[in-house]
């Protein structure tokens, strides 16, 4: 153990973030835990909405209204996630070995990072727009019927079908497939030309190239790219937000359902309980990523 | 990529295209391979640009000539109509999101130096499990802590009347991308700021600020550019903290982009044409910056 007067320093300069990060961090995610275990009260009715302590969880989970977003959140983190690697993964293949016009691409590719989800949302809410038929439609369904497919129509998120979030994936995709994109890129410029080589004298075909001697080395770069677009995808609020409006049934997702507890409902401690259920399934992915990740690093010694 | 280190460094961005990972171009692989690769480049750039087409188009458009059988048309005339629509409504949350923008790029920067320096060459006893504390803090759904966060800034607001808008919206930005900015700054320093110039500063007497001071900032500048970036991108970009802490009168430019987009009758060239106003800052710093922009999605995009 050094001296304190050697360290005691930099424990000082970064005790005004530490201070910051345990209260507005830890303390509000205690405090909004507190909050979920109350008992709460309609205020027009005086009828128990909450009944307090674990009961408000197991009511929240049992009711259809959470199911329903939890099952939208599942549709569309898959379809998010699924869709925003593939995309990614392919950009990349068609960009690693360079070719002419590789920097215009890649700008192309990345520029929807730049912009926010509600801008986003903005475009996209017209675009996805549900109305049909020629004098109806606009955004895509309108672009169907003009390029000569109109059963292509369809009415997007806002379908009547167990399935209609997968729409709400489409920009999700269109804004992240980019950044997925610049992570594999990086990826494979940073293996060295002679495996390739190497792996060609011996005959492999470009497929096999890719298969046994590429891709096993980007799996650290999928692993990432996987927990951050999860994680996305579990608090994306903004896009939903923006494009189904405040308060949609159809388009819900636990994080937009909070959004309604508060304040259609008025029911501070069930939105309370979302959020610290929102919260758990995070670090139930994120913990063991960050603790893996730290350790590997200390194996490798920085 | 968030705390890997291993996989590409954050600072300075991105591996420039190295030709001798592939072969040159053109020099193998058939006609046919080519052309299947230059066909789907342009498709997925098509899928890109699609929304920007109609933006751009719609935004030069007369309103009564938005209808849906024209609705993928060029403007039968050109007007800026929608442009002034959408700038009188939007100019002065835009000002308000620009000082937000630019303020929280700067304390935090300032944050994160400080704190990287320490995590990287200043450790004190359980330094790692404080950062380990603070990384967490990055992937937290802000929804976690949004209930009560609205509560105690309003209960400040109500002690100090000055504490609203966008001036809350500084200190929580702050706040809240201390853990980011901490990151790029550790791991910059932990490969640009050899351990033996601190030695040697340390020998010579020189105490910690002091070796911040002068060692440490002046070699900072890359680091420095791609914190500002980012937290300037997320600041402007934000909407969950701008619904939940402003109003209508004092919120960012997301908020009354919202607002401008939410009416019941939409006027589509006011609303593209704001989508396009709003979302030209951060364009700028990215078609400008674009390097060291991608510097800090590499180093973690987790908001």
């Amino acid at each position: 153990m050094k001296r304190a007067k050697d360290w005691l320093p930099g424990l000082l300069l970064v005790s005004p973030s530490i201070i910051l990060v345990a209260i507005f961090v830890y303390g509000l995610i205690g405090q909004n835990i507190w909050t979920s275990l109350n008992v709460s009260r309609n205020v027009v009715t005086d009828k128990i909405t909450n009944p307090g302590g674990w009961q408000n969880y197991t009511q929240l989970l049992g009711s259809a209204d959470y199911q329903h977003a939890l099952w939208n959140l599942l549709v569309l983190t898959v379809v998010f996630m699924g869709g925003t690697m593939i995309f990614g993964l392919l950009m990349a293949i068609l960009l690693e070995k360079g070719i002419n016009a590789e920097g215009v691409f890649r700008s192309v590719y990345l520029f929807p990072m730049a912009v926010s989800f509600i801008a986003a949302g903005v475009v996209w809410r017209w675009l996805l727009s549900p109305a049909e038929g020629p004098d109806q439609a606009i955004g895509l369904n309108q672009l169907f019927i003009k390029l000569g497919l109109p059963e292509l129509q369809n009415a997007w998120w806002s379908a009547d079908n167990r399935f209609s979030m997968a729409a709400m994936a489409i920009p999700a995709v269109w804004q992240l497939s980019g950044y997925v994109m610049a992570l594999f890129l990086a990826g494979f410029r940073g293996i060295s030309a002679d495996q390739r080589e190497a792996a060609r004298i011996d005959g492999a075909s470009e497929w096999q190239i890719y298969r046994f001697v590429l891709f096993p080395q980007l799996s650290p770069i999928a692993l990432s790219a996987l927990i951050i677009l999860g994680h996305m995808s579990m608090k994306m609020f903004d896009l939903i937000y923006s494009i189904a409006g405040a308060n949609s049934y159809q388009a819900a997702v636990p994080a937009t359902l909070m959004w309604t507890q508060m304040f259609a409902q008025n029911d501070r401690v069930g939105a309370a309980v979302n959020a610290t259920i929102l919260l758990t399934i995070v670090a139930v992915v994120v913990v063991p990523y960050l603790i893996y990740t730290n350790r590997t690093e200390r194996e490798m010694g920085s | 990529m968030t705390t890997t280190t291993d996989t590409a460094p954050p600072v300075p961005a991105p591996p420039k295209p190295r030709r001798t990972t592939g072969h040159a171009p053109g020099s193998k692989g058939s006609v046919r391979a080519r052309t299947m690769r230059w066909v789907f480049l342009l498709l997925f750039g098509l899928f890109i640009l699609l929304p920007l087409y109609v933006l751009i188009v719609t935004s030069l458009k007369v309103s009564s000539d938005v209808s849906a059988s024209t609705a993928w048309s060029l403007p039968s005339q050109l007007s800026a109509q929608g442009w002034i629509d959408a700038w009188d409504q939007l100019a002065p949350p835009l000002g308000r999101s620009l000082i937000l923008g630019v303020s929280v790029a700067v304390l935090s920067s300032i944050l994160g130096a400080m704190n990287g320096f320490v995590f990287a060459r200043w450790r004190f006893p359980g330094d790692t499990t404080v950062f380990t504390l603070f990384l967490f803090g990055m992937f937290i759904p802000y929804q976690a802590v949004m209930i009560p966060l609205q509560a105690m800034l309003l209960t400040v607001e109500g002690q100090a009347a000055w504490f609203q808008g966008i001036v809350k919206l500084i200190a929580v930005h702050t706040i809240f991308g201390i853990p980011i900015c901490t990151l790029i700054f550790r791991n910059y320093y932990a490969t640009a700021l050899p351990k033996e110039l601190l030695e040697a500063a340390t020998v010579d007497g020189a105490g910690m600020l002091r070796t911040f001071r002068s060692i440490v900032l002046p070699i900072s500048a890359p680091a420095f550019v791609v914190t500002m970036i980012w937290q300037f991108t997320s600041a402007w970009n934000d909407f969950l903290f701008a619904l939940f802490l402003t109003t209508r009168q004092n919120g960012p430019v997301t908020y009354a982009l919202n607002e401008l987009a939410g009416g019941q009758n939409p006027d589509y060239p006011s609303i593209m044409a704001g989508v396009l106003l709003a979302s030209l800052p951060t364009l700028v710093v990215y078609i400008l910056l674009g390097r060291y922009f991608i510097g800090g999605l590499m180093s973690g995009s987790v908001k």
